[in-house]
């Protein structure tokens, strides 16, 4: 990697589609990820939603930290570092995994590909590489950041298979969920991936910076045929709540990041449980998680519906009206499709148990006057949409 | 089943003897395997040319604690710590200074040092003295205390605030971090003697006396002057090796020679065994190892078993051997100019100031050998006829700072550097250099293959603040226990640290017990 001693004079990075993600912004909000600018609305944040759910969005993912690990030791190194069982993993295949420190907290979670034989991208919330490289002592690997050497886009709702297909990408059809093609999109060589943040149909096309803007101009292209609008931040934090997906950072403080003792989160209480495989040999924090798993649960980063339509915001939770505070909200949105407050709440445990009555208490403001108020919240442990279409292949053309 | 194996210590190294004897007089069947053909590591006597013996890389100890006496038998055994000996500091000119514990003599010494030595070194032995509940248990772990943890530290805060007295522990407070280098200057003149202590408050550690935290290494020097005077390991019957290989076989445990572990085997988690180098497995609940920290998690576990934190700080544990040890086999016995034949039987010091012994050191960081290095001298054969043939004598010489990674290799430069030594050693002795019949040059790059220590370190990893107590060798792995469910560490590199105390093995064995017990 070039060191740009320049770099100063430009704090935040253009990626290879900033330039039509300026001639597309009507907000001019922007923001900064990963030191990239990144629209948070581009044009309208409720147009931006509704194309996730019931049309087509496009979001540029180029900033997402991205690694290649290769080496003999690739798979081994890899099982070593995520919780989760990964024997099942073949080349082609992407899935969901999670990593912790020694005393099994969580430092992020992310995608893992594997693009060939001792060959894998893992996809981060947050920069890795000085933790991947610790990990590698012991192993024959590889590392590389290729987080500015490969152009992302997510294309994301109901008709994404349709619009990439009609922009040229042929092959999508048999794609199923968590699968990765190499493809064609006109002469540029591609690799989608069904993959995304957004609990719908959606893919994640990855190509070269140089020829990012030939796939982001044919897939615009056909914008005529299909309703396919730029998303921003903002559209996808509430598609994310409504699947269900945490934010390590945001929902919970990632271990390496955290300080002072009992603020950071291991997976079991921020509902990862499921991705942790006690039995599936060594891994880093197992000898922590083991015990933890042997004590009953303390606290859990929680799915509830709040009750009511007021904008629950930021807020604690009780265990009754006037009760013993319990926990608090991290994330919240009111949800266009469902009709109602979704968040994600750190919850204290009682006895090892998700107590059986929440209550919020928040504050909102009616034409700028501050009111306070209760609301009872309802626990949910499926994510709260899940459409069906999200996971049938073929997709239904359109 | 009666040969069933319930704990395999890896080395017969000193301090691997006295762990395997304590869990064997517990009642344990203990393997003890040792890939070299004789036990006692870096404690073990040695031969060049047949005829020629000597004590092995540690030839100058003080004894071990009365507990290790007493528990282990060592008495019965043979063990009869050596004739107290005294220290020599050279001076180029014959004006040598005789330094023991409690007096200091020689030409042209001032009559304010010569009173001023006994006090600074009593102070100082009080101060060894307060840290000795460090010593003698496992360091405390600062976070989930146990009841013996708080004792530990009870202990420490009652010797320190009680024991010393309020000015005293003033004092102490004041130069526990210092370095040696200012502590000397602030308490005495002549650089002989100066030079001659800070050169003990290094020795063996990648350190020079204006290192921080040279005033530690000295109080855990002191701490073997607790036990009794300093001695000449004789290379006899009455070693301290001899006496614990005796007594551990006679405690029962069974110690197997040219064993060479190769990997220590765990299984989701635990430790369940070692794999040899010929491919046997030998199992056991309990492995306890008294390689070095680094080898035992790098190479017999395998980062790959460890968590990722934990393995990089192994590869972090700092310990670059610095010592060199030069053996040498006598026609007869040496001239030194100024000393007479009877004082030749002390140890022998060249360190003639602190800035002759900072400028060593600073060469071994450079990778560079100094030119005029700090040399420790002994004759062990005027103690013991036996080691030599008749009218023959042999030398033993501890060569600091020596670098374990030398700028353009050993290879080349080793025969240079051992005869530049003997050149050195000809200005304080002229005849010398006539009286060599064969000589073995040992580097650090030498004694890491011979005695499996990392990098060469006599220690296994300095003894600086930073790895010292409940961090040493790291944070973990501070209690002899590791984060292996099974695994234990008895070697040198464990607290509190090297030297010939047998006190990492017996801490080490005390909580095996313990945790087995626990059980």
């Amino acid at each position: 990697m070039t060191i740009h001693h320049e770099h100063f004079r430009q704090p935040l990075q253009r990626s290879p589609f900033h330039d039509r993600l300026v001639a597309l912004s009507k907000t001019e909000e922007w923001a900064g990820w990963n030191s990239y600018k990144v629209p948070r609305v581009v044009d309208k944040l409720s147009s931006e939603y509704f194309a996730v759910r019931s049309g087509c969005a496009v979001m540029d993912l180029t900033p997402m930290e991205k690694y290649r690990i290769t080496g003999t030791d690739a798979r081994a190194y890899l099982d070593r570092l995520v919780t989760r069982d990964i024997s099942a993993l073949k080349p082609g295949r992407v899935t969901y995994v999670v990593w912790c420190n020694d005393d099994g907290k969580v430092i992020d979670d992310g995608t893992l590909f594997q693009l060939g034989e001792d060959d894998y991208r893992v996809c981060a919330q947050h920069h890795q590489l000085d933790w991947f490289l610790m990990s590698a002592t012991g192993f024959d690997v590889q590392i590389r950041t290729e987080t500015h050497d490969v152009a992302a886009l997510a294309v994301q709702g109901p008709t994404s298979c349709s619009v990439l297909t009609a922009a040229g990408i042929d092959g999508l059809d048999n794609l199923r969920p968590f699968g990765i093609a190499n493809l064609k999109c006109g002469d540029v060589a591609v690799t989608v991936s069904r993959t995304g943040y957004t609990g719908d149909l959606g893919y994640e096309v990855w190509v070269e910076p140089t020829d990012a803007l030939q796939v982001w101009d044919a897939i615009f292209a056909v914008q005529g045929r299909y309703d396919i609008v730029a998303m921003g931040l903002d559209a996808l934090e509430m598609v994310r709540i409504e699947a269900g997906f945490i934010m390590p950072g945001f929902d919970f403080n990632t271990a390496e990041s955290t300080v002072r003792d009992g603020y950071d989160r291991s997976p079991y209480e921020v509902g990862l449980g499921w991705v942790v495989n006690l039995d599936k040999g060594h891994f880093t924090g197992r000898k922590a998680l083991i015990a933890e798993n042997a004590r009953p649960t303390r606290r859990c980063l929680t799915k509830i519906v709040v009750d009511g339509n007021k904008p629950v915001g930021e807020a604690f939770i009780y265990n009754r009206k006037n009760g013993k505070q319990i926990g608090e909200i991290k994330c919240t949105i009111w949800s266009p499709i469902l009709k109602a407050n979704l968040a994600l709440a750190d919850i204290d445990y009682i006895n090892g148990k998700l107590p059986s009555k929440l209550w919020a208490r928040f504050d909102y403001q009616r034409e700028l006057k501050w009111r306070s108020a209760w609301a009872e919240c309802h626990a949910q442990s499926k994510p709260f949409y899940v459409p069906e279409h999200r996971s049938t292949t073929p997709p239904a053309r359109f | 089943m009666t040969d069933r194996t319930d704990a395999i210590v890896i080395g017969a190294g000193h301090n691997g003897l006295v762990c395997a004897s304590y869990l064997a007089r517990s009642g344990m069947n203990v393997v003890c395997l040792e890939s070299g053909d004789e036990a006692g590591g870096m404690a073990a006597p040695r031969s060049i040319g047949g005829n020629y013996h000597f004590p092995g890389l540690a030839h100058a100890s003080h004894p071990v604690s009365a507990a290790i006496r007493r528990d282990l038998k060592l008495d019965q055994f043979g063990y009869v710590p050596g004739k107290a000996i005294d220290t020599i500091a050279l001076d180029a000119n014959g004006q040598h200074l005789t330094i023991s514990e409690n007096s200091v003599v020689g030409e042209g010494l001032s009559e304010k040092d010569e009173n001023a030595y006994p006090k600074f070194r009593e102070q100082y032995r009080v101060f060894a003295k307060a840290l000795r509940p460090l010593f003698d248990n496992k360091p405390p772990r600062l976070k989930n205390m146990g009841f013996a943890d708080t004792m530990t530290l009870v202990k420490l805060g009652w010797n320190v605030r009680l024991g010393l007295g309020r000015e005293t522990m003033n004092e102490f407070l004041r130069v526990a971090a210092m370095n040696i280098y200012d502590v000397l200057n602030d308490e005495l003149d002549d650089d002989r003697l100066k030079g001659a202590i800070a050169a003990d408050a290094v020795l063996g550690n990648a350190m020079g006396p204006r290192t921080p935290g040279t005033v530690l290494t000295w109080l855990q020097r002191l701490q073997g002057e607790l036990n009794g005077s300093m001695s000449l390991q004789s290379g006899g019957r009455s070693q301290l090796v001899y006496a614990l290989t005796q007594s551990a076989e006679d405690a029962g445990v069974s110690i197997r020679f040219n064993t060479h572990v190769k990997k220590i085997l765990v299984e989701n988690g635990k430790a369940f065994g070692v794999k040899l180098s010929n491919g046997e497995m030998v199992k056991a609940k309990i492995i306890i190892s008294n390689a070095d920290p680094r080898s035992t998690f790098s190479d017999l576990v395998g980062a790959p078993q460890l968590d990722t934190m934990f393995a990089h700080r192994v590869t972090q544990i700092r310990g670059s051997g610095v010592v060199a040890k030069l053996h040498l086999a006598l026609s007869g016995i040496p001239e030194f100019t100024g000393l007479t034949e009877s004082q030749l039987g002390n140890r022998l010091l060249i360190a003639p100031t602190m800035k002759y012994v900072e400028r060593a050191f600073n060469h071994s960081k450079y990778k560079e050998c100094s030119e005029n290095p700090v040399l420790e001298i002994t004759l062990p054969s005027l103690h013991n006829s036996a080691l030599a043939p008749d009218g023959h004598h042999v030398m033993s010489v501890s060569v600091s700072f020596v670098p374990y990674d030398l700028e353009g290799g050993w290879e080349e430069q080793k025969s240079t550097f051992a005869y530049k030594v003997i050149s050195q050693l000809g200005q304080y002795s002229p005849d010398l250099k006539s009286l060599v019949v064969d000589h073995e040059f040992l580097t650090p790059r030498d004694i890491e293959e011979q005695f499996h220590a990392v990098q060469g370190h006599w220690h296994h990893g300095d003894l600086s603040i930073h790895q010292s107590f409940m961090m040493r060798p790291l944070h973990g792995a501070a209690q002899y226990d590791t984060p292996v469910d099974g695994l234990f560490l008895c070697g040198a590199g464990s607290h509190p640290g090297g030297g010939l105390t047998g006190l990492p093995g017996q801490n080490a064995a005390k909580r095996v017990l313990k945790l087995r017990g626990a059980k």
